[in-house]
């Protein structure tokens, strides 16, 4: 059961990135790597890392997609569809991708056993009872003093939350506060940057954005190969 | 058949090279951008994949940072190429040539 769901996921996943380098219409693309990623969240799942697998929906089918979907339909790129194909160059590209495989699969050879066993159900499945408030007589809720062993039997959710904002590490364990922080500086960082390069500027163009709009091509530049062939 | 290690690694790199070859054949800035977001989540199956056969959380720790720092990305990328489309009217690299020389 297990198997098939691994090739059904696998398998979708595939075919439909497939799908989104095969494609003429970029937005058909877009939906592609949507569904892409849907199946790929379903893997995520097999895998049990649920919280991740609703990540990846939410964010990267969800938030980037409509922000692809936006920009292709913002910069109306239906015009731009009908170059013909290189085939040598399509050869080419075939080629470095089966090479790059053969070397994955040369390395593969090299998985430690240990690691490459088939999965076996950790004694218990996952106890969402493990890790909950409990409600003392006088109906006041109380935070739960939680002891290691009750962490790691915690469901993905609660155990990804303590590893990022543990504060009291044990000895081997990793610390991800700060890389969280940092990375909420990069948000800011980011947004700031693309509001920077978006605003439209108010001023009349400066003289050189000018010579340059002359020189670039108009709107559909490559309509004659497509009518030689 | 049982799932092992090895079949999750295998997809994830049949994947990147899915990416890696829309990256070099197409010429739509768009798409490129779309495969490298593949090549990304590629990346991201093998670290969930490593993570649960060695029984860490950590590899699911990095994937989730990883995500966020793609969502920056991209928007930061798409931005660049709204800024482009206004400069020079194209989204097709082999009209971008102006650092050639």
């Amino acid at each position: 059961m297990n198997a098939f769901f691994f090739w059904l996921f696998s398998g979708g996943m595939i075919i439909f990135a497939l799908a989104v380098i095969l494609n003429r219409n970029a937005v058909a693309s877009a939906l592609c790597f949507t569904f892409s990623i849907a199946f790929m969240a379903g893997l995520f799942v097999m895998l049990s890392a649920f919280f991740l697998a609703a990540v990846q929906i939410l964010v990267t089918a969800g938030a980037v997609m409509v922000l692809f979907l936006f920009i292709i339909m913002l910069l109306d790129l239906t015009a731009m569809e009908h170059i013909p194909r290189q085939k040598i160059w399509m050869g080419c590209t075939l080629v470095l991708a089966l090479g790059f495989l053969c070397l994955v699969a040369k390395t593969l050879a090299f998985t430690p056993p240990a690691l490459n066993a088939p999965l076996v159900e950790q004694s218990p499945p996952p106890q969402v009872i493990s890790i909950k408030p409990q409600v003392n007589a006088e109906g006041v809720t109380q935070n739960v003093d939680l002891s290691q062993s009750q962490i790691d039997r915690g469901d993905d959710t609660h155990r990804i939350g303590r590893l990022l904002f543990a504060t009291r590490l044990r000895s081997g364990q990793t610390s991800y506060v700060a890389p969280f922080e940092i990375t909420s500086l990069l948000i800011l960082v980011a947004t700031i940057g693309v509001i920077v390069l978006c605003k439209q500027e108010e001023r009349p163009r400066p003289r050189s954005h000018e010579v340059i709009d002359r020189e670039a091509p108009p709107l559909t530049p490559k309509k004659e190969p497509a009518l030689k062939n | 058949m049982e799932i092992t290690l090895n079949h999750y690694l295998a997809v994830a790199a049949i994947l990147f090279a899915i990416g890696l070859m829309g990256v070099i054949m197409r010429r739509n800035l768009i798409i490129i951008y779309m495969s490298l977001e593949i090549m990304l989540q590629a990346a991201n199956l093998t670290f969930v994949a490593f993570s649960r056969f060695n029984g860490h959380l950590d590899g699911q720790v990095f994937v989730f940072f990883v995500i966020t720092v793609a969502a920056a990305e991209v928007a930061v990328g798409l931005a660049l190429i709204v800024a482009l489309y206004r400069l020079k009217r194209t989204t097709q690299i082999q009209d971008l040539t102006s650092l050639k020389f």
